[in-house]
């Protein structure tokens, strides 16, 4: 791996980042709307149910925690999607960048602009809304850790399916995060889930998380268990996604695929 | 005195389409100082051959090497030696002349990038450019950008895909000079495909004509047409377009 190369994946959307409000506004402009949404949402029960719920601190801050992993999937599709627009893979691909080079170079752009969605967040979500995630303790950097590795996976899995089916499938990615909230038991615990959904759950590393921070929202002790297994199974999302995105790369160079990029298919 | 090893050497190059074969069983070499014309009618196989010396393509039988190289098992190393420029793939027309030289520059791992961007840019006679986006430039200013790009590392291998197809004679002119000015040096081969027949008359050392993927005729661009009753390098191109096979049957042994 060149350090240098992957820079410059980097740098490339520096650039397109400095030079465009377009791109950089949706970097923090929904998370904050939802940030904003919710917390009036959770004001508003605070005022109905018992404050020993901790409502702000559960309902509000997974909507924080989960709009940080849908940043950071957005961040990786996004930085892909760009090569994609500017139609930049015969330059891209047909360089000394390796594949992995490529990758890494999309997660650490995503590790950026996924910083400043969260840095927002935290920021309105406490001046408006007194809600700091300092609330959860020392379970806040697995959580951050779990659902930031979750987020490179399955943007790298986006970024897949768009090298895999051509620029329409550009559709596919942005419902990606709709489609595992539901699994994931990020406003309601796990247990509510009728049992196909538990399994699934089960598989998701998000599901430790949101369980986690109910737990200690409840004022329990931090389940470390449930998070190293939510933590080595983001491990395993982000090997498979990789192995899947050099697959993918593979098979469109061997169909000519990744040549005709336009035509979206070759056969 | 012994022939240098060739910068490019491509072997048995074969790629299908399903039932239909784009290339077949292509061989040729491009040596050291050599500029060689990749010629043929539309749907030849030239942009397939190339896609596959660029690794962006996998042969379905075949070798391509890049300085002894293997493309599809050493690439790294093969493809920072190699360098290209075509007009179906202009550089990023949202990035500025001089961040898209810095992003490939980069990735290219050119040395005191920064100097090799202001060489580039001059000459080039890209300076003025230097801020703007590539996508409001013109397509003579957004090939004289991707020719810059191409110049970046300083490449042993140079494909370039119809380099002057949107130049003006004046910097269509220029381009070639300073082509043949990179090659002069001796450490470079050029792999180069165009329609225009005088260029290549001009420009190139070899020509190879592909017809239907295989490779029906290769020489001296300039003598060429003669040993084949043409009047012109045209008048050939001619012919083997529109009857490749009595060409096949004149080269056959």
């Amino acid at each position: 791996m060149s350090a240098r190369r992957i820079a410059a994946v980097v740098l490339r959307q520096l650039y397109l980042l400095r030079g465009s409000p377009a791109r950089f506004l949706p970097l923090f402009a929904w998370v904050a709307v939802d940030v904003v949404l919710w917390g009036f949402i959770t004001r508003y029960l605070d005022t109905v149910v018992p404050a020993r719920l901790g409502l702000a601190t559960a309902l509000l801050g997974a909507v924080l925690l989960w709009d940080f992993m849908v940043r950071v999937i957005h961040g990786v599709a996004m930085a892909f999607l760009e090569d994609v627009w500017s139609r930049n893979f015969l330059n891209v691909f047909a360089s000394p960048l390796t594949v992995g080079e490529y990758a890494a170079g999309l997660v650490a752009t995503s590790v950026l602009t996924s910083a400043v969605g969260l840095a927002v967040m935290v920021g309105l979500a406490g001046a408006v809304f007194g809600l700091s995630l300092l609330a959860y303790g020392a379970a806040l950097a697995p959580f951050l850790l779990v659902l930031f590795l979750t987020g490179v996976a399955f943007g790298v899995v986006a970024a897949a399916v768009v090298l895999r089916h051509g620029p329409a499938a550009e559709w596919l990615v942005w419902p990606i995060p709709a489609l595992l909230s539901p699994f994931a038991g990020v406003f309601y615990p796990v247990a509510t889930l009728p049992g196909w959904m538990q399994a699934v759950a089960a598989a998701l590393p998000p599901s430790y998380v949101f369980e986690g921070m109910r737990a200690v929202v409840a004022g329990g002790p931090v389940p470390w268990g449930a998070l190293a297994t939510g933590a080595g199974l983001a491990l395993v999302w982000v090997a498979a996604a990789a192995a899947w995105f050099v697959a993918v790369h593979r098979r469109v160079v061997r169909t000519g695929l990744l040549a005709r990029y336009s035509a979206e298919s070759v056969s | 005195m012994a022939t240098p090893p060739p910068i490019l050497a491509v072997r048995g190059l074969t790629r299908t389409f399903g039932a239909t074969v784009a290339v077949d069983g292509l061989s040729f070499s491009v040596g050291p100082g050599e500029v060689v014309g990749l010629l043929g009618p539309n749907g030849a196989g030239k942009s397939t051959t190339i896609d596959m010396i660029l690794g962006v393509l996998a042969p379905t039988a075949g070798t391509v090497e890049i300085e002894g190289l293997d493309v599809g098992r050493r690439r790294v190393g093969a493809l920072a030696r190699t360098n290209f420029a075509a007009v179906s793939s202009p550089l990023p027309g949202n990035l500025t002349v001089a961040e898209n030289l810095r992003v490939f520059g980069m990735i290219y791992g050119v040395p005191r990038l920064g100097a090799r961007i202001e060489a580039l840019l001059e000459a080039f006679d890209l300076g003025r450019f230097r801020d703007a986006r590539c996508g409001v430039l013109s397509s003579g200013e957004q090939t004289r950008v991707s020719l810059a790009k191409a110049f970046l590392n300083e490449p042993r291998l140079l494909l370039l895909d119809e380099p002057t197809a949107s130049l003006d004679p004046s910097a269509a002119r220029d381009a070639r000079a300073r082509i043949r000015a990179r090659v002069a040096g001796g450490q470079t081969g050029v792999l180069w495909t165009s329609h225009n027949m005088r260029e290549v008359e001009e420009v190139c050392d070899r020509v190879l004509f592909l017809s239907r993927g295989r490779l029906l005729l290769e020489g001296d661009p300039r003598a060429l047409p003669a040993a084949h009753g043409a009047a012109s390098l045209e008048e050939l191109f001619v012919r083997v377009a529109r009857t490749p096979l009595d060409l096949d049957q004149e080269s056959a042994p």
